[in-house]
């Protein structure tokens, strides 16, 4: 039974083995609308595993998953297209859902990657691609945005920028976020749950709760703590993508 | 109209060309080249069959063809061999049974140049019906289960993270192989089949920047393959299967020059 209908998806206790290795267990995380859960850990910790059980790819898991929507977009860590195919960034953000072309437009200006929409995408840089493919998870509307280390590759303003972008996202579609992220100024200042993973759920809790955590500070260091709990400290204001300041 | 049997050959072949068009991008995307030899060889066992139990050689062909591709996909779940090896082992094993059978059907003539390499003068009236009604009825499905099926072939993971069951569309697209061989087992010839899917596709893909126009260009090349095929075949008196074939190789030897042009222009 869903009690809470913010809840958008459920993990209880889940895990997925891999012949006879366990790639993560034990997880039971919540994602609710409006809400950013992020997940953190070092590699190998089962953060994509997690992302992929909460998505439903993986099948054979331990535990259990309810999902309440089907309006999921996914930008996933590693993507391999087969470049024999002739597909340009157009065909691609309709690969899903036909969404009307004045949405996909909006959502490649967003990610600041419009004038490519009629390139082929075999012939993207990396981080021309990472954009294309966070236009396209946003661009069907989504309540569910699953995102795996989405700005890797990205120049570093650009990274800011899209950071802000999802944060607005998550705020204007009331879309709850499942963000993998290495970049612990968005964990700090975005997310409202951090789960920090080592195989296992380490800890979770707010940002500043999971920074002050032992395991945390073992697994990450006092260095990574300490950056955390910089931010104990509240913003009144964000900046735009020129800039520009805006009272929040 | 259709009293004249290369009249007959022509609109079966045309036919033809529609189904095989937009299956043979997919054969070309997803990689599917020796999966369609394997279903292809396996036809000569359904159209033994056909004869022993005086059926349909389309229906039997399609029934023999789907019962190996499941075959392999229960192989593939059980065993540890590598795809190809599977494949391989399916494909050799229901040729060789298939040829062993018609052995033993000495009461029966076969012409086994016809059932290689396809044979104009047997296309009756009712196998265009077959081949139109049946044609149809595969591209119908194939519209159907295009989304999931072209998501998959760009990125399984995606198209199964956004809810639109991959599987379901790769199990249906093998049905519709199965189908698309058996529809064209008797015009092209067992061997030739896989060429008639893969050919024009890959003609198209050297003329295409988007999936829409290589399924386009991969049926104008496949209709213009099967007119210039059948014309040349009428003409010197040539097998239809590898007429056909040698047509759409002209054609793909015609596009690369376009390609060239692409590069020149890019450099």
């Amino acid at each position: 039974m869903n009690s809470n209908n913010n809840i958008l998806v459920k993990l209880n206790n889940a895990g997925f083995r891999q012949s006879e290795k366990w790639l993560v267990e034990g997880v039971s995380l919540t994602v609710e609308k409006g809400k950013i859960v992020t997940l953190i850990g070092p590699n190998g910790s089962g953060k994509s595993t997690t992302a992929k059980i909460a998505l439903g790819i993986y099948k054979n898991i331990e535990g259990t998953v309810e999902k309440y929507t089907t309006k999921v977009g996914y930008v996933p860590q590693k993507i391999s297209i087969d470049w024999t195919l002739p597909i340009r960034v157009y065909d691609f953000m309709l690969l899903t859902e036909t969404i009307e072309d004045s949405a996909i437009d909006e959502a490649l200006s967003l990610t600041g990657v419009i004038h490519l929409k009629n390139k082929n995408l075999g012939s993207l840089s990396g981080g021309e691609f990472q954009r294309v493919l966070i236009a396209r998870a946003i661009s069907k509307k989504p309540e569910l945005l699953v995102l795996d280390e989405p700005v890797q590759g990205v120049d570093y303003t650009g990274e800011i920028a899209l950071y802000e972008l999802i944060k607005k996202i998550s705020d204007t579609l009331n879309c709850g976020i499942l963000l993998i992220s290495h970049d612990l100024h968005m964990v700090m200042t975005a997310t409202d749950h951090v789960v920090c993973l080592n195989g296992h759920v380490c800890c979770s809790g707010s940002p500043i709760d999971v920074a002050k955590n032992n395991e945390y500070k073992a697994l990450f260091g006092e260095k990574a703590s300490q950056i955390l709990t910089t931010y104990e400290h509240k913003h009144d204001h964000v900046h735009s993508d020129e800039g520009e300041i805006k009272k929040n | 109209m259709f009293d004249d049997f290369f009249i007959r050959a022509l609109v079966a072949g045309i036919g033809i060309a529609f189904v095989t068009g937009p299956l043979g991008c997919f054969v070309v995307w997803r990689r599917l080249s020796y999966f369609g030899d394997t279903l292809a060889h396996s036809a000569l066992l359904g159209v033994t069959m056909a004869y022993t139990f005086d059926l349909n050689i389309a229906i039997s062909v399609f029934l023999i063809s789907s019962l190996i591709a499941l075959i392999l996909i229960q192989l593939q779940k059980k065993t540890n061999l590598p795809g190809d090896a599977l494949l391989g082992l399916l494909a050799h094993s229901s040729l060789a049974v298939g040829l062993v059978v018609i052995g033993f059907l000495t009461f029966i003539r076969f012409d086994i140049m016809g059932l290689l390499f396809g044979d104009i003068l047997a296309v009756t009236t009712n196998d265009i019906l077959i081949i139109w009604i049946g044609g149809a009825i595969i591209l119908l499905i194939l519209k159907l289960i295009w989304k999931p099926l072209f998501a998959s072939t760009v990125n399984y993971e995606l198209a199964e993270a956004e809810g639109l069951n991959p599987d379901k569309a790769k199990a249906i697209f093998t049905i519709l192989m199965a189908a698309v061989i058996a529809i064209s087992i008797k015009m092209v010839g067992l061997l030739l089949i896989t060429g008639m899917l893969i050919i024009p596709a890959a003609m198209a893909r050297n003329v295409s920047d988007s999936p829409q126009k290589m399924v386009l260009f991969s049926i104008i090349g496949g209709l213009l393959s099967v007119i210039l095929g059948l014309y040349s075949s009428l003409e010197f008196n040539t097998s239809s299967g590898p007429s056909i074939i040698a047509a759409a190789l002209i054609l793909f030897i015609l596009s690369l020059f376009k390609i060239k042009q692409s590069i020149k222009l890019k450099n």
